[in-house]
């Protein structure tokens, strides 16, 4: 599929993650009931968690796009690569912020190191914010995308052992809902989460898409500048 | 406001000020796309007329 028809149904997705996402602010404030035990504070989860997932998904993107420029040497994977971590980061930031905003709510600190959960995230977080310290010490070009590329490739290893570090390690400060048994919430609770995760995913890829089409705008801007110069 | 729904209020309003802030930002963008873009036309109409 072509960008031009790709970017032609963002306006559409845009609309769709809009509607979405009132929905789900709806279903969080009006009709998921309160949590027995910690309240109404227990209402983060529902945005909390899909944009952790989201995080993980667009580091995912990021290393898989990489691994398609390390094979291919196209320069729009490379491209694609670096919007991916972007908004992973800015996934991260929002998990990181919210999470934190959370645990003084339940915990009362801000944040916790005894939690290997919380720390393991935030080492891939540093870890790709370092990407953009790498990418931007090397000059633009071919080595500047491979150096990128193995780099993310590398940090995608830790999104598992994070993901799965709860499970791991018997982490009992941060809560699993997730388990063997399914989720540990009741129905609706449950429907409303599945509403915000899907419209957290939709959110993501139209900021995705646009984030792209201005890098490539720009790219093309630059191409078309050195044929008139 | 029970600390509580201070707190949700606190991590629904931070989400939303980062995408708010990611909006400023591309609109930045956009704007400076469109500039350079009026730059490049007028060159290409100074260029055609050239000839």
């Amino acid at each position: 599929m072509s960008t031009s028809s790709r970017n032609s149904r963002v306006p559409a997705l845009a609309a769709l993650a809009a509607a979405l996402v009132g929905l789900s602010l709806a279903l969080v404030f009006f009709v998921a009931p309160e949590d027995a035990d910690q309240g109404i504070s227990q209402k983060i989860f529902y945005f909390h968690v899909p944009i952790a997932l989201t995080a993980y998904a667009c580091f995912g993107w990021g290393a898989l796009k990489a691994l398609l420029y390390l094979w291919r040497k196209d320069e729009r994977y490379d491209l694609e690569s670096y919007v991916g971590i972007h908004l992973g980061t800015v996934f991260g930031t929002l998990t990181l912020l919210t999470g934190s905003i959370w645990a003084k709510a339940s915990w009362g600190v801000w944040w916790t190191w005894s939690s290997n959960q919380l720390v393991l995230f935030l080492v891939l977080f540093l870890f790709y914010c370092a990407y953009f310290m790498l990418r931007f010490s090397v000059e633009e070009g071919p080595r500047r995308a491979s150096l990128s590329a193995v780099y993310a490739l590398f940090g995608v290893v830790l999104v598992p052992v994070s993901f799965f570090a709860i499970r791991l390690a018997s982490d009992f400060i941060h809560p699993t809902v997730f388990n063997r048994e399914g989720p540990q919430m009741s129905g609706t609770m449950f429907a409303t989460f599945c509403v915000a995760w899907g419209a957290i995913t939709v959110l993501a890829y139209v900021l995705y898409r646009v984030e792209l089409a201005g890098k490539l705008l720009d790219q093309h801007l630059r191409e078309l500048r050195e044929a008139l110069a | 406001m029970s600390s509580g729904e201070k707190y949700l209020a606190a991590a629904y309003g931070v989400i939303f000020v980062v995408l708010l802030l990611w909006v400023v930002i591309i609109a930045a963008k956009l704007t400076r796309l469109e500039r350079e873009v009026g730059e490049l036309a007028e060159r290409a109409r100074e260029r055609r007329d050239g000839d």
